[in-house]
């Protein structure tokens, strides 16, 4: 371990596949309670250096490590299993398209983790069911089915679900992305909420404004690099790389 | 037509019917058995598994059922393996419609949204856990209809094995028209009889398919 434990910490990450690299030797540490955002156009690497921090997408080199502990380690398949899906349960991860479990309820949804792998009893799960539920503000729909519920509740419970294992970290691969417009407001507010608890979080989005507002740092990817990062205010406001600077205008030019 | 021949052979067709209903079903039984088998291990991480399974998917899909029963049955003693033309026809028949099944059934699974297993392992389950958890209630759901097809297509191969003198439906008609040299009422008899299995059967399935379906 190293002289000071850091949170999140992304050591000279590469991927390829095949002859393609998507992720070029990137660098980055999360500090906890941080609100890290990542931004670029569809094809930069952005969602597969989110999906390698909890080795869904594994990297082809270099190493992640979460509070010390490195998350992508290479093991004999059956140790590597424990150990991956220990990692895992600290680590919450909302997707694009929901991936709610579709024979479940919403109840049984945030339930089903928590009672499988913390063994927790009925009467818990319930109760934590309704706190998540509830935070979300989907307490209402406890008991319908993600088929009755329309994208940005389907989203909520799918936030509901990750954090009812009580994850240290969140990571958001463009949560509003498959949302109409007139729903991407209400799964905005709950990830607002979070960001007001300190929840330690890594958003990929699409959205300039809300990555503006609720991240400490944003983080633009292009071609699999880094190619600035800083405080949304200056990231937005004074880019300092030219790349950075035509994908915002693209990217406003494209919104308006 | 000679109707009044029909009804007075009418009963030994339907203690016949009983005899397919029974290798149906266990043709099913050890089909599903096999098919399920067959299906985790085509899906296996282990690539000698795959082998073996997609081998044994083309041996018996690539070969004439009744050339299997064939080797079983008459082959069988040859090198050790002493079976009654029952069950030579179930064993037969099973194996060779589990092939069938292990396609449908890896079918699937396969066509279960991959983001539903990437969504369980990242809550932290196991490939067990998210395999039955959630990939399989809802593949199961997928594979109802199909593995009707595969049962209706089953119960009808199940005639092959009057080929090898089981006392089933189709050599009972063989027999019939031995006696009474009338092969048009016979046969129409029997297939009478297959299509009323298979409509109560096919009736089985939707109402199973139905029941399991989401909300």
């Amino acid at each position: 371990m190293s002289e000071q434990t850091k949170f999140v910490e992304i050591r000279h990450a590469q991927k390829s596949f095949g002859s393609l690299e998507v992720l070029k030797d990137i660098s980055l540490n999360v500090e906890r309670g941080q609100i890290v955002g990542i931004i670029g156009s569809s094809g930069s690497g952005k969602s597969t250096l989110l999906r390698a921090i909890n080795d869904l997408s594994p990297l082809t080199g270099g190493e992640i490590w979460l509070e010390g502990v490195q998350v992508n380690k290479t093991l004999p398949h059956r140790q590597y299993e424990t150990h991956i899906n220990a990692m895992r349960q600290q680590v919450g991860m909302v997707f694009q398209h929901f991936n709610l479990f579709p024979h479940m309820t919403a109840r049984e949804n945030v339930t089903m983790a928590p009672k499988l792998l913390k063994g927790l009893s009925q009467a818990d799960a319930d109760k934590l069911a309704e706190e998540q539920l509830d935070k979300v503000g989907m307490l209402e729909r406890i008991d319908y089915y993600p088929s009755q519920l329309s994208g940005g509740q389907k989203q909520r419970v799918a936030i509901a679900r990750a954090l009812a294992m009580k994850p240290k970290l969140m990571l958001f691969d463009e949560a509003t992305s498959a949302l109409d417009p007139e729903l991407v407001e209400e799964v905005n507010l709950v990830m607002k909420k979070l960001a007001e608890e300190h929840m330690t979080m890594i958003i990929v989005t699409h959205e300039m404004d809300f990555a503006a507002s609720v991240c400490d740092r944003v983080l633009f990817m292009d071609q699999g690099v880094v190619v600035e990062e800083g405080p949304p205010e200056v990231l937005f406001k004074n880019p300092t790389q030219t790349r950075t600077r035509e994908f915002l205008r693209k990217h406003l030019e494209g919104a308006n | 037509m000679d109707l009044e021949l029909m009804l007075k052979v009418y009963p030994f067709f339907l203690e016949a019917a009983w005899v397919t209903v029974l290798l149906s079903v266990l043709t099913a039984i050890l089909g599903l058995t096999c098919g399920t088998l067959g299906a985790a291990a085509r899906l296996s991480r282990f690539a000698y598994l795959r082998f073996l399974g997609a081998a044994y998917v083309s041996v018996f899909r690539g070969t004439p059922a009744l050339i299997q029963l064939f080797i079983l049955y008459f082959g069988g003693p040859q090198i050790g393996i002493q079976l009654d033309a029952f069950e030579a026809g179930v064993i037969g028949l099973g194996i060779n419609a589990g092939a069938y099944m292990t396609e449908t059934i890896r079918g699937a699974i396969i066509a279960v949204d991959r983001g539903q297993r990437e969504a369980a392992r990242t809550l932290g389950l196991s490939s067990w856990q998210a395999t039955y958890k959630v990939i399989l209630p809802q593949a199961a759901r997928l594979m109802v209809r199909p593995l009707g097809v595969n049962l209706n297509m089953l119960i009808k191969a199940t005639a092959l094995v009057a080929a090898i003198a089981v006392v089933e439906l189709t050599y009972t008609a063989q027999r019939y028209i031995g006696s009474t040299y009338k092969p048009f009422e016979m046969f129409l008899l029997a297939g009478i009889l297959y299509m009323i299995i298979i409509y109560v059967t096919g009736r089985g399935v939707a109402w199973l398919d139905r029941k399991v379906q989401i909300t």
